[in-house]
């Protein structure tokens, strides 16, 4: 098992023709994942590297079976590229674009959430199930496969608890980036109930950062939901209040959305915390008594 | 982006957002000219007002009411140039270079209106309290029931039932409803136009001849929207932020000054927090946040470089790397031609992981300068903090 992404996998990507997009469509193929297309308007009937061009996601979708798109679309465009992904459909969409305007993302996300589409992202690193199939930038090679899940509002940070657990001989199930942006499709709370749903997943890695409160929902979700153990970290336990941290959605406004608050609800509903980012690994072994 | 109070209400002027008469200065000159224009006018009062990106400007004397022209002037000049503290300045304040004069105003009421983007509803929210001239933050925190709120739906957007509900929740006077309907939606309208993430009405006054006032006016606009609005970046007021925060913008550098000593460079928002955060917990401290993205190349690591080693507080530089597309052998040799061509003097601990990296350690190793290699993100960490304890 795994979640989200595996071996049925059947991929496009939006942005096919753009440096970005040529050179993680080729990334992921080269993991393994089944590319079967692309689309960029305007080069449909065109092929990039092997793979066929469609003017549309509606064409794309039609002719290749594909079952996820992956957006490298560039942010004034992203969120209609997200509308077109939808619309046609498509069961999985990930939007690795950053930058996109939150108002665009307000109405998108409003057609999106009745949609039959699940969104992750925009502005993450995408979603990888070791050994089975990858749709991002990560870098594949650190990875494992094996049982831990992993959910994370941070790209390198996610890389960074990932590498942790592989030098430790610990491999993980689907490690799901959901973005650092304050609008964003799948939330944590959404992610951990596929990785608390999924049988093959028997520990999660739960990383989250200042801003907003989506990591407190999580925590009362992990309290009443989650059987499986549960290691935490949150980004930012110094950041000071009212500057955004890189992330458009990473700001401590009006004494909300601080780290303290975070962990505090986290060590409350069970999770194992650890102040430092170097303890994940450790304390993620320590709780499947590998160590 | 942050603008002044002065520009948020050229805004609200175009959608028919009434606010009080008043002219920007940025001398005594000006200023004066202002004041006479508007005591000529007929106004009883004038209001000289400080502007700068923080709120809390009445508290720290950056606001003041005058009645004759002789007052208008001494208020100017006490406060034009004044380093102004206030709780959002930080300890050493904003220097005042402009004023706000504007025509006082008969208050009757002072209320709050809103306009934030809710993140759990993923919606814009209209906010309306009766509790204005006051910290929403701590209307929020003691009494979250006074504060009344309409989410909007984004393909309906604000109707005028929503604009109805929040004004008689407000308890304006019936004559003031479609008054208050108009101001509001004039106000929604702008949110929306100029992509802002943040747009405050407080106070928002109700006079004694019963017209409605934006008094004060807070706008913030989505940077990631500034692309499609050449006419609003122009609004950014450089003297406003911090030096080198604006050094490193023109790099597209993600740079944001903090108090420490130890220096950090780092790819990646969330690592670069955990970073700063470790440092802390390693028993020193952040001088910065810097993220320098994924495609970092050696221009790049030059320019970060350039902009740490600007901080005078600055005793050691730590390069925490997680190199996934980014090769560690490629920013290896980045990060020596930078400290070389720089002539970098302090001690630079890294942490690199990732594709090449022992060619990456090699590079570093055989470069003869003064460089430090931590295996583990705490290793470093540590290092780090000895070297910067060291460098006293």
């Amino acid at each position: 098992m795994a979640v989200l992404v595996d071996k049925n996998t059947r991929l496009i990507v939006q942005g096919i023709t753009g440096r970005e997009g040529s050179f993680h469509a080729k990334a992921c193929a080269e993991y393994g994942t089944k590319v079967v297309g692309g689309v960029t308007p305007g080069k449909g009937g065109t092929t990039h590297e092997g793979w066929p061009v469609f003017n549309t996601v509606e064409e794309a979708v039609k002719e290749t079976g594909a079952n996820v798109s992956v957006i490298f679309v560039p942010p004034p465009f992203a969120a209609d590229g997200i509308l077109e992904a939808a619309a046609a459909d498509i069961p999985l969409v990930i939007c690795i674009t950053e930058g996109i305007p939150v108002l665009d993302m307000v109405k998108t996300w409003e057609f999106v959430k009745n949609s039959k589409s699940r969104l992750i992202g925009p502005n993450c690193p995408g979603v990888i199930s070791p050994g089975k199939a990858k749709v991002g930038i990560m870098p594949g090679r650190i990875h494992k496969e094996g049982s831990v899940g992993i959910v994370s509002k941070s790209g390198t940070l996610t890389y960074e608890a990932v590498y942790q657990l592989t030098t430790r001989g610990i491999g993980q199930s689907t490690a799901i980036g959901i973005g650092g942006d304050p609008i964003i499709g799948t939330t944590h709370i959404d992610a951990l109930k596929l990785l608390n749903e999924d049988p093959e997943t028997e520990a999660i890695i739960m990383i989250g950062e200042i801003g907003g409160s989506a990591e407190e929902a999580a925590a009362k979700y992990i309290k009443e939901h989650v059987k499986k153990p549960v290691v935490g970290f949150i980004a930012g336990q110094t950041a000071p209040p009212g500057r955004r941290m890189g992330h458009a959605g990473a700001i401590i406004s009006g004494g909300e959305g601080t780290a303290a608050e975070k962990m505090k609800a986290m060590s409350e509903a069970g999770i194992t915390v650890v102040k430092s980012p170097s303890e994940i690994g450790d304390a993620m072994a320590r709780v499947l008594g590998k160590n | 982006m942050k603008i002044h109070e002065y520009q948020a209400k050229e805004i609200l002027r175009k959608y028919n957002v009434p606010v009080p008469g008043g002219e920007m200065a940025t001398t005594l000159e000006e200023a004066d000219t202002a004041a006479k224009s508007l005591f000529g006018a007929g106004n009883k009062v004038v209001v000289i007002k400080a502007q700068i990106h923080a709120g809390g400007r009445g508290k720290g004397g950056g606001v003041k009411l005058a009645k004759t022209l002789e007052e208008a002037t001494a208020a100017a000049k006490a406060i034009l140039g004044m380093q102004l503290v206030t709780h959002q300045t930080g300890p050493t304040g904003q220097k005042v270079q402009r004023l706000l004069i504007e025509e006082g105003s008969a208050i009757e009421r002072e209320l709050y209106l809103g306009l934030v983007l809710d993140r759990a509803s993923a919606k814009v929210v209209f906010m309306a309290s009766q509790s204005g001239g006051m910290e929403i933050e701590e209307v929020a925190h003691a009494t979250p029931e006074l504060i009344y709120k309409e989410y909007i739906d984004p393909a309906v957007g604000f109707a005028p039932y929503q604009a109805r509900k929040l004004a008689f929740k407000l308890g304006l006077k019936t004559t003031q409803i479609n008054d208050a309907v108009k101001f509001m939606t004039g106000l929604y309208k702008a949110f929306v136009d100029t992509d802002s993430t943040l747009m405050e009405i407080n106070p928002f006054i109700t006079t004694k001849d019963d017209k409605l006032l934006a008094l004060d006016c807070k706008i913030n606009f989505d940077d990631n929207a500034m692309f499609r609005h050449k006419d609003l970046k122009e609004l950014r007021d450089l003297a406003e932020e911090d030096p080198l925060e604006v050094e490193a913008s023109k790099f597209a550098l993600n740079y944001i000054k903090l108090d420490g000593t130890i220096a950090c460079m780092v790819n990646g928002a969330g690592l670069a927090m955990a970073t700063m955060d470790i440092i802390q917990y390693a028993g020193g401290s952040a001088a910065n946040f810097l993220d320098v993205g994924g495609g970092a190349n050696q221009e790049q690591i030059e320019n970060a470089f350039g902009i740490l080693l600007s901080d005078p507080n600055v005793k050691a530089i730590f390069i925490n790397i997680f190199g996934g597309i980014l090769r560690v052998d490629v920013l290896a040799q980045g990060v020596v031609n930078a400290a070389k061509k720089l002539g970098v003097k302090i001690p630079i601990i890294l942490r690199l992981e990732g594709t090449n990296v022992e060619e990456g350690r090699k590079i570093l190793a055989d470069s003869g300068l003064n460089f430090q290699v931590g295996t583990t993100m705490k290793e470093a960490a540590d290092l780090a903090v000895a070297a910067a304890k060291g460098g006293k």
